[in-house]
């Protein structure tokens, strides 16, 4: 289970937001494309920071509590999901702040 | 450079970003500290989680050393920076 200590973390994260799709409506699944054209540049924009960050030894993982999948620039696979889930958690999280207070929403 | 400095420079071009290139604006709006408070919130946990359980560690020369939940303050000018940029992004996709 232990392996698993990294992973558990974006659980929590898809758990904590993705019930704003069905409570709330939020709908940025069902705008998944424009989700996706949000996300995906600023990701590789902090995937490369990720790998200069890794290769300088700014941080580090501890091998036991991650899966042991590598991705491109030897970062951690649970690092790109980092960096997809985050982001859809936080648009998530403004959509349901919309709905909930409509007149704070656009412009 | 340091995480540190990295830091500061997200948050700067986060900043930047949302104010005067793609004029969102979004930090002057209550919809955006609203849900920046509750990501926040929810931060300090997983902060907390991965690095009080050392799935993830910092080399000491990198940060400056001031702890909030356990993660370095430099991860809470990261995060911000992720997180207001993929928001300008989302708010601004008819460019």
């Amino acid at each position: 289970m232990e392996k698993f200590g990294y992973v558990a973390m974006i659980a929590f994260t898809i758990c904590g937001s993705f019930w704003l799709e069905i409570i709330f409506k939020v709908g940025v699944l069902r705008r998944w494309k424009r989700a996706l054209s949000s996300i995906l540049p600023i990701a590789m924009i902090f995937i490369g920071w990720d790998a200069y960050a890794i290769k300088q030894g700014h941080w580090f993982f501890d091998r036991d509590q991650i899966i042991g999948v590598f991705g491109p620039f030897g970062i951690p696979f649970e690092e790109y999901l980092f960096f997809i889930f985050v982001p859809v958690a936080a648009l998530m999280t403004i959509e349901a702040v919309v709905k909930v207070k409509p007149h704070w929403g656009r412009k | 450079m340091t995480y540190t400095a990295l830091a500061i420079t997200g948050v700067i071009v986060a900043l930047t970003t949302d104010y005067f290139i793609a004029r969102t604006r979004l930090i002057r709006t209550k919809r955006f500290w609203t849900s920046y408070a509750i990501i926040i919130f929810f931060q300090l946990i997983t902060n907390w989680w991965l690095t009080s359980r050392n799935i993830v560690m910092y080399s000491p020369d990198a940060i400056i050393g001031i702890r909030i939940a356990s993660a370095p303050a430099e991860d809470l000018l990261f995060g911000f920076a992720l997180v207001t940029l993929v928001l300008v992004l989302w708010d601004k996709p008819d460019q």
